[in-house]
């Protein structure tokens, strides 16, 4: 932490990413600005390569060239856990859940309480109590209501699993929270429920990377969308109803730039 | 143009009622009742095993007038140790959707290893050391020939250090059977708590299911209280997400097998210690009923589901099955389809469980609306 306002200047910024998959080129020079307390949505088309990004990001895939920085601070080429440590939380469309752990487990899946702290961390003796204690405490707090919270979340509806998914990242989260199509298993009641973390995660000032299909919710909730097609980020512009069709034209190809 | 489109909304809401009720009363309270009532039975068929184990001595008992006795007991804990211990390490294994098909004939070389020691040295010390070490080591090669030798699934290098294994035993020992052991393993494998001044009632109790018990203890300690065996849970129940997670997954993998080849050095000891010799055979097939004791024991081939006291409930079923056929004069043939219906009998119970818990998901559901 440096101390200056999280919400004064950029929080994440890519620039210029590229990566290729043998001959299939996924990312083609991508840059992109996300600030605290933002919540920008990243649109386009399936194999635009959003998905690369964000896993680019979340070190999960390492860049061919270009950087990511997190308040200055370079990540490029960082691992999973080390852009996790830097407080870059990720909720994959497919959840990346454990269904036969509980939620506490969940919660902490790869970064156990645990003691004491002389052992090396694969000995340490798991705390039950205080993440027990701690998952409940912070389900309470995002009025998230489980009914039974020491079952393995595979005994849960799509909407609590994905409740328990994005609590997750907002629990842990301390700059940007990405997420990856977050209501696409959900109804409508529980989408609403998701949408509604979002708005509270841009309220404590968190930046957020949405993905999604879903226009309404990009306009509900998004300040800014940034449409990729092939690759490329084509277009940006303020999700609004009247940028609609402009927006859809970018992540179709439609758009009259593409012909020339 | 109203009309039309409100009675296909209520129609579509009366459906919904009736299949969340399953066809009972379209109230309130019957989702939650009959979310009871599975639950209820959920919890019944999570004690799958014990279940069967309890009907099996049950009917035996009544059969023979012999199986219900404290000696009859000890003999069926004697027997089943060997299988209890394998059925640790295998258990471990399963849980990360693994399967070590190697232990048998790791059992039969860490064995010969140990009795060489034995034989050559004299150090009860050593050969306990060279036992362990053996079924350590092969396990980890295992495990790094699965992870780092990029092999597409355990079977593959667990079937060839099956077969490597059981070929270097017969090496080392020129396909002899070696003679002795060291006294402490002896009475490790075939000692009886009797040898002890005033142990008069539990005299019956086999020394080898004491080290059972403390082996298993050891592995639920591990499982279920080091972050290690979180780990192997979730490697278990998703890889891929565990990788994102940060978790060491090639590490827990080989760390899995290690400990399942460890097994093997154990069950070889309480093997030797039986018979007061090695083998270059003794272990063989033993693999078969190690993955069965934990099949019967609920652990789900899926990976990440499946608990230590089921596990050796399931090597017991199988032994108490065998002495109890074996009691009643049918002929051994019989024992090993016996078994095979087992292991098809307790997998239709786990595949039940599954349905139930799809049915309770569902109801989770539509109690969220």
């Amino acid at each position: 932490m440096s101390g200056s306002d999280p919400t004064s200047r950029p929080v994440l910024e890519v620039r210029d990413a590229r990566k290729r998959f043998g001959a299939v080129t996924a990312l083609d020079g991508v840059s992109l600005v996300v600030e605290g307390g933002e919540v920008l949505a990243l649109l386009g088309d399936n194999g635009a390569g959003k998905s690369t990004l964000i896993k680019a990001i979340s070190g999960v895939h390492h860049l061919d060239s270009g950087t990511v920085t997190l308040d200055g601070v370079d990540l490029t080429g960082a691992n999973a856990m080390t852009v996790r440590a830097n407080g870059i939380e990720t909720v994959y469309q497919d959840l990346a859940l454990f269904d036969n752990l509980d939620p506490a487990a969940n919660f902490y899946a790869g970064r156990e309480l645990a003691g004491p702290a002389w052992l090396p961390p694969p000995l340490r003796f798991l705390r039950h109590g205080q993440m027990a204690q701690r998952t409940r405490e912070l389900l309470d707090r995002l009025q998230v209501s489980l009914p039974d919270l020491d079952a393995p979340v595979a005994l849960m509806s799509g909407g609590q699993r994905q409740a328990v998914a994005v609590a997750r990242a907002v629990a842990f989260s301390t700059r940007v929270v990405i997420l990856d199509e977050p209501t696409a298993a959900l109804g409508l009641r529980e989408s609403g429920r998701v949408i509604e973390l979002v708005r509270r995660l841009k309220d404590d000032g968190v930046a957020v990377i949405l993905i999604s299909h879903s226009m309404d919710q990009v306009q509900a909730v998004a300040d800014r969308a940034l449409v990729l097609r092939r690759g490329r980020a084509v277009g940006e512009a303020v999700p609004t109803a009247e940028n609609h069709e402009l927006l859809v034209s970018w992540i179709v190809g439609a758009s009259a730039g593409a012909a020339g | 143009m109203k009309q039309p489109g409100g009675a296909t909304v209520a129609v579509v809401e009366v459906e919904n009622e009736a299949t969340a009720t399953a066809g009972g009363e379209p109230t309130a309270a019957a989702p939650a009742a009959s979310h009871h009532v599975l639950t209820l039975s959920l919890r019944v068929m999570q004690l799958g095993p014990a279940m069967i184990l309890v009907t099996l001595v049950v009917v035996l008992s009544l059969l023979s007038d012999v199986f219900l006795s404290f000696e009859n007991a000890g003999n069926v804990m004697k027997q089943s140790a060997v299988v209890c211990v394998l059925a640790l390490g295998q258990l471990l294994v399963i849980l990360t959707r693994g399967i070590d098909l190697s232990v048998g004939s790791n059992l039969s070389l860490s064995g010969v290893v140990g009795a060489i020691v034995w034989r050559d040295h004299r150090s009860a010390a050593a050969a306990i050391l060279a036992t362990l070490a053996t079924g350590c080591v092969v396990g980890m090669v295992n495990g790094l020939l699965y992870v780092k030798g990029r092999l597409p699934h355990p079977f593959i290098p667990t079937l060839a250090m099956l077969t490597a294994a059981s070929g270097l035993a017969l090496y080392l020992s020129h396909a002899q059977t070696i003679q002795g052991a060291p006294p402490v393993v002896n009475t490790l494998g075939a000692g009886r708590l009797g040898w002890i001044p005033g142990a008069g009632p539990i005299g019956w109790f086999p020394v080898a299911t004491l080290v059972v018990v403390g082996v298993a203890a050891v592995v639920v300690l591990i499982t279920r209280g080091l972050v290690w065996g979180r780990w192997v849970y979730a490697v278990g129940g998703n890889p891929e997400a565990a990788v994102r997670n940060g978790i060491p997954v090639p590490s827990v993998l080989i760390s899995v097998y290690a400990l399942s080849g460890l097994m093997a050095g154990v069950a070889a000891l309480l093997t030797m210690g039986k018979g007061n010799a090695a083998s270059p055979t003794s272990g063989s097939l033993a693999e078969l009923d190690a993955i069965a004791a934990v099949i019967i024991g609920g652990a789900s081939f899926l990976g990440g589901r499946g608990r230590v006291i089921n596990a050796l409930t399931g090597a017991l079923v199988i032994a108490v099955l065998r002495n109890g056929l074996n009691l009643l004069g049918i002929d051994p043939n019989w024992q090993y389809m016996a078994t095979g219906a087992v292991i098809v009998l307790a997998v239709e119970l786990d595949v039940l469980r599954g349905h139930v818990e799809g049915r309770v998901r569902s109801l989770q559901a539509v109690a969220a609306q």
